[in-house]
């Protein structure tokens, strides 16, 4: 495997703009003959999707949801940055650039990071060409808010739902596409396989989950847009059916699988509240803008939180962050809730949380101001825990939210295997080893809206891509290889379901590859794994057959992977003998408890190739340089 | 908490279907309706029996995939509550909870409670959006839009396509879901150039689909767990009927 980022010369400022040009350019009217395959139909999916049909390109567009909107960026609700500068207040790309690399701890690529805020300006037009109500002002301008440990205003917003308003925006472009005939849509539909003709990415295979009919599709080009794999953790913020599936397949095929210990874990989550729990639910973090986070200053105070005055509370974060306060970044603001819990001081009925606290904001704007603002998101939350955030304080804890690890891409978007492409937060992204808050949908958007789209013709306009169809020995032998592995599933008729393998492995990873991990609690983990995984595969029951619509069946199928790529995870969180972002390494921090770095060894992005079934795979570097951020601890004191 | 639940089965489109008793034991008060459900499929898999299939995702209401009726009433007895936020705390110890998908011959059954909902994707496609190319468009603040519209717009486009309205519907009419659409977008300046070829294309979409007529019941609007307001569908009717006046014979 050769690492080769593909980073174009020049100033930063400039690169985008030479690659455009140097690019080379499919005939428009040769687009129409090349298939592009484009799985998953999220911003990055579902956005790439739509522009490459908008282009002339034929794309076939698979998602295993009964409708493309149904993807889970739906689920975002905060914001989207962008560096417009509408508010006067000193904003820039460079600024925006710099924010995301120090925000993600300096493990992020510098070239395509400065791209990203290049374009995410961008973004914000074509959205509102589309006709995206975002939050405007009373002069019908647009919006903004501050958000997620940045010290300008940037964000744009739909009330709680951007990441819904946004989505349905693409949606309704994919549409448009598939009533002009140039995508076809395949609902519920999952990828099983990558296929791989001659090192090149050809194909995929999926299951129809109606029907149980698994096939072989084949393109010039293939791209996935699957989203990312905090559901190894059991309990996360994702949508139930996230998984890894798809960008594990590929992985086993070629592809190298980039910082997989990378994930972030959101401070504001509802907190764990028993064993029927079957996700946790994101409170966005935009309620940090005017909710104060705090604990009891004494251990086991388990007075109600009205009774504690105002001299008993410990506002923690503000106390240690006095310039960012409760808007620090949010592997700060989570791994500083885990101290506080873990010295006796949480709150609620299981100890495990924290206050955030909306009496002051109330006070000062009026309740009216605060409902305008958050109104969905208290209802959601009296819905779910039956307590009255404008009464009570909301209590919170931190949850597994987003993974900045993923398929490894150079500034194409293409993985190692060349024309398997990777969008959003499939791939390892922009993010580093930390993302800041909006930044997500910054980054789905601009891969699926303006980079794909034009990186993709490079590649095909390349040539060298023989006509070949589904009868093809590789396609053949992959959907062969899959079909067996359902019967597998299916066969093995023992005592324990998909969801109670998915818990206990979800636990092992909280436990021991959470939010801090230690060498032993990493060698712990991987000696447990392997044994959970042989479990699965004598006492797993699946009910019915595959050829039906089977949900038991799909859930292990997801489950099975997670049990190899948790592996994977330890492997690189074992390795990376630093803290950074999100990774924290409880062997490595500084007098302050802050992440400690280790440049000199660690400033690179570890790429891991698949040497086969029980192989260790093989480590790979890609090295990072910062030439317009200067190396530096992060600090937001 | 104990409950008894009759449970809608049906194995197939072609299946008769049936309903079939269940006991759901020792639910905690705080699960979700979706987190019952998983328990009971959960044994009904240890006990080597087929589990309930439902549609659901995201479980924070947004993403539309949930939703079947609950003692009649879509999503259940909760105002502004999908099922995936239903919490059990609302039932008593010991209730018959019936429930049963979608009932309306345009959602035809797939399996147990998991119905087609395809035909809200092909109104999208008969027209709602705006038709702007990626890449092309000028810079987000020349276009002004007065923050009431934006708002009503917003309002509108907080809709789910769950399909809740459609079963509430006496006519199993999916108005509610189209002027939803329809309003979002003829709200904004954006809209305007398409707004009347977007109506009629959608209606007629509707129509053909196998959705009833709007008879004006207003059941829709009191079962959307977004709060969709019927307002909206008397919108669509009179853009419409703009539309018709103005373009006359060449509409669509």
């Amino acid at each position: 495997m050769k690492l080769d980022a593909k980073i174009p010369d020049g100033p930063i400022a400039e690169k985008w703009d030479r690659h455009l040009f140097e690019m080379k350019l499919v005939n428009p009217a040769n687009k129409r003959k090349y298939t592009v395959i484009v799985v998953g139909t999220g911003l990055a999916g579902g956005a790439a999707a739509a522009t490459m049909g908008e282009l002339g390109y034929n794309v076939k567009c698979f998602t295993f949801h009964d409708s493309p909107r149904r993807a889970h960026s739906i689920a975002a609700q905060g914001g989207i940055n962008a560096a417009k500068n509408y508010q006067g207040d000193g904003d820039s790309i460079f600024r925006l650039f710099y924010d995301t690399v120090k925000g993600g701890d300096f493990r992020a690529r510098e070239a395509n990071v400065y791209r990203l805020a290049q374009l995410s300006a961008n973004i914000i037009d074509q959205a509102v060409a589309q006709g995206v109500p975002f939050a405007r002002e009373y002069s019908g301008l647009l919006a903004n808010r501050s958000f997620g440990g940045a010290q300008v205003s940037r964000t744009f917003y739909a009330r709680g739902q951007t990441g819904q308003q946004l989505l349905l925006g693409a949606y309704q472009a994919l549409e448009r596409q598939v009533h002009a005939g140039t995508v076809t849509m395949y609902t519920r539909h999952e990828m099983l396989d990558l296929i791989v003709v001659d090192g090149r990415a050809r194909g995929i295979v999926t299951r129809n989950l109606l029907t149980g009919r698994i096939e072989a599709h084949m393109a010039d080009a293939v791209v996935l847009g699957t989203g990312g794999y905090s559901n190894v953790f059991y309990l996360s913020t994702n949508a139930k059916a996230c998984n890894v599936t798809a960008a594990w397949r590929a992985y086993k095929r070629g592809a190298g699988f980039a910082n997989p210990c990378f994930t972030q874990i959101h401070p504001t989550s509802l907190p764990p509240s028993g064993e029927h729990q079957s996700k946790l639910t994101l409170m966005s973090e935009s309620l940090r803008n005017d909710g104060r986070v705090w604990v009891p200053k004494k251990k086991g105070d388990t007075r109600p939180p009205n009774q504690i005055p105002d001299s008993e509370r410990d506002y923690y974060l503000e106390r240690l962050y006095p310039s960012f306060g409760n808007l620090a970044p949010r592997d700060i603001a989570s791994r500083r809730a885990k101290e506080v819990v873990d010295e006796g001081r949480g709150v609620g009925p299981s100890g495990v949380g924290v206050y955030l606290d909306f009496k002051d904001a109330i006070a000062r704007l009026g309740r009216d101001v605060i409902e305008e603002r958050y109104g969905n998101l208290f209802d959601m939350y009296m819905n779910i825990t039956g307590e009255n955030p404008y009464e009570v304080p909301m209590r919170i804890y931190p949850a597994p939210h987003y993974t900045m690890g993923g398929l490894w891409v150079d500034y194409n978007l293409m993985s190692t295997i060349p024309g398997l492409h990777v969008i959003g937060e499939a791939n390892f992204s922009d993010h580093g080893a930390n993302r800041l808050g909006a930044s997500a949908l910054m980054q789905g958007l601009a891969d699926g809206y303006f980079i794909i789209p034009l990186t993709i013709g490079d590649y095909l306009a390349r040539g060298g891509l023989a006509k070949l169809d589904e009868s093809h020995p590789e396609a053949v032998a992959a959907v062969r290889q899959a079909s067996d592995l359902t019967k597998k599933l299916l066969s093995i008729n023992g005592t324990r379901t998909p969801t109670d393998f998915h818990r206990e492995l979800g636990r092992l990873m909280w436990d021991d590859c959470g939010m801090a991990r230690t060498e032993a609690s990493l060698k712990a983990a991987l000696a447990k794994i392997p044994q959970l995984r042989e479990q699965f595969w004598k006492d797993l029951r699946v009910p019915g057959t595959g050829e039906e619509l089977n949900q038991s069946l799909e859930h292990a199928g997801r489950v099975a992977d997670f049990l190899e790529f948790a592996e994977l995870m330890c492997i690189d969180a074992l390795h990376r003998d630093e803290s950074c972002g999100g990774h924290f390494r409880v062997e490595h921090q500084t007098e302050e408890g802050e992440a400690k770095r280790n440049d000199d060894e660690f400033a690179y992005v570890a790429v891991w190739e698949y040497q086969g079934a029980g192989k260790q795979p093989v480590l790979h570097k890609e090295q990072l340089t910062f030439e317009y951020v200067p190396l530096a601890q992060r600090s937001y004191k | 908490m104990n409950l008894t639940l009759h449970v809608w089965r049906q194995t197939n489109a072609a299946d008769q279907g049936r309903f079939v008793t269940y006991k759901a034991t020792n639910i905690s008060e705080h699960s979700s309706f979706l987190e019952m459900l998983d328990v009971v499929n959960e044994q009904l898999v240890r006990d080597g029996a087929d589990p309930i299939a439902f549609d659901h995702d995201c479980r924070e209401g947004i993403c539309g995939s949930c939703g079947f009726m609950i003692n009649g009433e879509p999503h259940g007895p909760l105002p502004e509550t999908t099922v995936c936020q239903l919490h059990m705390r609302v039932f008593q110890d010991g209730d018959e909870i019936w429930i049963e998908p979608w009932r309306a011959s345009a959602f035809p059954v797939i399996r147990d409670l998991v119905v087609d909902r395809s035909p809200f994707d092909r109104i999208i496609q008969s027209g709602g959006y705006i038709s702007a190319r990626t890449g092309s468009p000028q810079d987000a603040n020349n276009i002004l839009v007065p923050k009431e519209n934006a708002d009503l717009a917003m309002d509108a486009a907080e809709c789910i396509a769950c399909g809740a309205c459609v079963a509430a519907c006496p006519n199993a009419s999916a108005m509610l879901f189209t002027s939803a659409k329809v309003s979002h977008l003829n709200l904004m300046p954006q809209g305007q150039p398409e707004r009347d070829t977007r109506v009629a294309s959608m209606v007629l979409a509707h129509d053909e689909e196998g959705f009833g007529h709007c008879t004006n019941h207003g059941a829709c609007q009191n079962a959307c767990p977004k709060g969709i307001s019927v307002n909206y569908i008397a919108r669509l009717n009179l853009d419409l009927r703009k539309a018709k006046t103005r373009r006359q014979g060449d509409l669509i």
